[in-house]
């Protein structure tokens, strides 16, 4: 039995570079980290250096519908990002002509709305917002999203570290080339707020928090421009006693091909010698093309790993090349990869 | 150090995550053959089957934080063992475990030993949870605000507080080395996990999952749930007229599904059987369901058509039974539309009036009280109840009572919309 087929048909992203996923390629292009922007500490004289989402030069008209207008800041990004990938699908989707599914992954998830109930909570939790909890729910995002395109077909929150994205990637794939589905939404976002950048300075004091989305929308039908194929998801190798970060990197790239000099790497590494040492040690000899985004963009954990993604499929679909590997050597969890190729491309499968 | 040069997709498509190629057209059956469960009741399969057979209740004054400025005061709080069961972790690894890794791994090692299959190591694990180990998310929280510039413990409480953690700690211990899945979908997080390993072992993905859902008790959960005044000041009385809201809880419910094929080749005691799941999205609002209850209506007919039975089959429903006003009354109105002419001959009772709302362990407990069900031949009696809702057609359980139950199906609906229903057959 060959191979199933799962095209990517549309992407989208919000990211520290902009609004839509033509500002992230161009930020990729330029290739010069992107500014960052003080956040205020509580207890701290100093601040911490953040890659926020800018604010949108027109406020987005889907804002306006009733489950959005007092949605956390990942629930806007994920359905931005989402709306971008469907494209002019949506209509599609809305009109009950398409049987869509969603994934949303995050790591943090929304965590300013988690922190601001909890602090709510410490103070007195009589007075503590229902209407802030609420939105406290890590599938909060997922089910504005369904809400928004009015389907009913089962949505799935993945959590987990960096790799959740790619593990997303992989079960929606599974879902439409076993026919379950005919297309799916897969996102990944994450939201900017000082408590998660506090916590990062604990494991590493070089990286910036960013936040944003990006999404991939999948279907078994190719697109009428280039046609980017999800090729494979690796397995996913998880940390452990066993297990270190530099073997289970290896591991994955031991189930990607071993590249060519005209393909692309989107890889995880952040930009700093500690913390990328097992992926730079995994993808040593890599005879193609390099991109770590994460160096331009920051960290965004989940939402990363998507902007890889896209900034992956753009390439291909800019005529770049015929094969592209997207590598995570995730937080805490896994390392994992995934390769999207031209679909007429013979290394495909 | 060279790397081996990879060979092709075809050959190891099997171990890649995708593409992942059938191994037959035709679906496989799923079965269960481990279960464990920590609740309230008690840790383990024969503590709970006794409590859950009895209509025995498990509240108690919440402990765990400070609820004094809450409107509700109790929950249904587990007395967590200090000693674990056998493990591979280290001293200091066990020391680090949080409560609800502790409460999880109590109920993965009572399944996995039931199981009695030999390596864990290939076995991939879905679990589903709400808000993983949040209590250390709190104390972290906590320690930035009273003391923003002590960095002492922070490092540890964040790494541990994520879910993806816990469940590499209960792989660590447990010897389970494949992929982990973790599903966040709210109150139908046990339900989906559960629905999701059945998806994958019916399509052939793999031969034997572990899946489960799980949570513990949390002020962040508990202080939200009374913001919305969704907590009862009483009793939790799932579906009785008088009922004024939930009760929340912790506890953890795990399986061990395997292909038929699987178990028969190995000569596994088999505990029942997967036979459906069905799961939509309820867009009607973030925190409360449609008021005629349209997606639940519209889940438990997807698990039926799933599972190729009709609603006149079902024996037993382990609803979702939630004890709010909003709840209550649209589950029943879904459970009345779903069962049709045979609503008077379906049996109700929710588990949450013995144990609370487990949240992402809901589903899971809700789908492994069915199965206990189904293989003592008994029905669990509503806890709680004095007055039924009138909206119910269906029979609620009022006693223990002995009956023959063939199918039964296990309701989640959660936050966000998620709904999820799995059917359950006995297996003789």
């Amino acid at each position: 039995m060959s191979a199933p087929r799962v095209y990517v048909r549309g992407v989208g992203a919000v990211s520290p570079a902009g609004w839509g996923a033509a500002a992230l390629v161009a930020a990729l292009e330029n290739a010069v980290p992107l500014p960052t922007i003080p956040l205020a500490r509580p207890g701290w004289d100093k601040t911490v250096a953040t890659r926020p989402v800018p604010t949108p030069a027109t406020r987005p008209a889907f804002l306006q519908h009733a489950r959005l207008r007092r949605a956390g800041p990942i629930s806007q990004y994920a359905v931005a990002a989402g709306l971008e990938a469907l494209g002019t699908d949506t209509a599609e989707v809305q009109a009950g002509h398409l049987k869509l599914g969603i994934v949303v992954c995050v790591m943090a998830g929304g965590v300013s709305y988690s922190r601001r109930f909890f602090e709510e909570v410490l103070r007195d939790p009589l007075t503590a917002s229902p209407l802030v909890f609420s939105e406290t729910v890590f599938n909060a995002p997922a089910s504005h999203l369904a809400a928004f395109l009015g389907i009913d077909t089962a949505g799935y929150t993945v959590i987990g570290d960096d790799g959740a994205f790619l593990q997303g990637l992989a079960m929606a794939a599974q879902w439409i080339a076993q026919g379950d589905l005919a297309a799916c939404l897969v996102v990944g976002a994450e939201e900017v707020d000082w408590i998660v950048s506090d916590a990062m300075r604990l494991f590493d004091r070089s990286a910036i928090q960013s936040g944003g989305a990006g999404a991939l929308y999948l279907s078994g039908k190719a697109s009428d421009n280039a046609s980017v194929q999800l090729s494979a998801v690796t397995d996913s190798f998880n940390y452990s006693a066993d297990q270190n970060r530099t073997k289970a990197a290896r591991g994955m790239r031991a189930q990607l091909p071993n590249g060519a000099a005209g393909e692309l790497l989107c890889s995880g590494e952040r930009g700093s010698p500690r913390a990328d040492r097992a992926e730079r040690s995994a993808w040593e000899g890599w005879p193609g093309l390099r991109q770590t985004p994460r160096t331009i963009l920051g960290e965004a954990f989940v939402a990363s790993t998507a902007w890889q993604c896209v900034a992956a499929c753009q390439w291909l679909r800019g005529g770049l090349g015929t094969a592209a590997n997207v590598s995570i050597v995730g937080a805490n969890q896994q390392a994992i990869g995934a390769r999207f190729v031209l679909s007429d491309d013979p290394r495909s499968l | 150090m060279e790397l081996s040069p990879p060979t092709s997709y075809s050959r190891r498509a099997s171990i890649v995550l995708f593409p992942r190629i059938p191994k037959s057209s035709s679906p496989e059956r799923v079965v269960v053959t481990g279960a464990g469960v920590v609740t309230s009741l008690g840790i383990g399969w024969l503590a709970n089957e006794a409590g859950f057979r009895a209509g025995r209740t498990a509240f108690r004054p919440v402990t765990l934080f400070d609820v004094s400025r809450q409107r509700a005061k109790t929950a249904a709080e587990i007395d967590v063992p200090a000693e674990l069961p056998e493990n591979s972790l280290s001293e200091k690894a066990r020391s680090r475990l949080d409560r609800a890794t502790r409460i999880l791994l109590l109920a993965a090692h009572e399944a996995w030993a039931r199981a009695s299959l030999g390596s864990s190591e290939n076995i991939p694990v879905v679990l589903g949870t709400t808000s993983g180990g949040m209590a250390l998310g709190e104390a972290y929280s906590r320690q930035t605000l009273d003391r923003p510039k002590t960095n002492w413990r922070q490092a540890t409480r964040l790494a541990h507080y994520q879910a993806q953690l816990q469940a590499l700690e209960l792989g660590q211990a447990l010897g389970f080395k494949s992929q982990v899945t973790i599903l966040a979908n709210a109150c139908a997080s046990g339900a989906n996990a559960i629905g999701y390993a059945f998806e994958m072992l019916r399509h052939g993905n793999a031969d034997v999952v572990m899946a489960g859902g799980y949570d513990a008790l949390c002020q962040l959960t508990f202080a939200g749930f009374d913001s919305l005044q969704a907590l009862s000041c009483t009793t939790c009385r799932p579906f009785d007229a008088r009922r004024d809201g939930l009760s929340l809880g912790e506890g953890a419910a795990v399986l061990i599904l395997e292909t038929l094929d699987h178990a028969r080749k190995r000569n596994a005691g088999i505990l029942g059987e997967i036979a459906g799941y069905g799961a939509v999205t309820d867009t009607h609002h973030l925190t409360q369901p449609h008021p005629e209850g349209a997606a639940a209506y519209l889940s438990m007919q997807k698990a039926c058509d799933c599972a190729r039975v009709t609603s006149a089959q079902i024996d037993y429903v382990n609803a979702h039974g939630t004890a709010t006003i909003q709840n209550d009354a649209t589950e029943a109105l879904a459970i009345n539309r779903w069962a049709g002419a045979c609503a008077a001959k379906v049996s109700v009772s929710s588990s949450k009036g013995n144990v609370g709302h487990l949240l992402g362990g809901a589903g899971a407990v809700g789908a492994l009280t069915c199965l206990m069900a189904l293989r003592g031949q008994w029905l669990p009696p509503q806890a709680g109840l004095t007055e039924p809702e009138p909206l119910c057609q269906f029979q609620l359980v009022r006693s223990p009572t002995d009956a023959r139950v063939t199918l039964a199906a296990a309701n989640s609906f959660g936050f966000g919309g998620a709904n999820a229903t799995l059917i359950l057959r006995r297996w003789p």
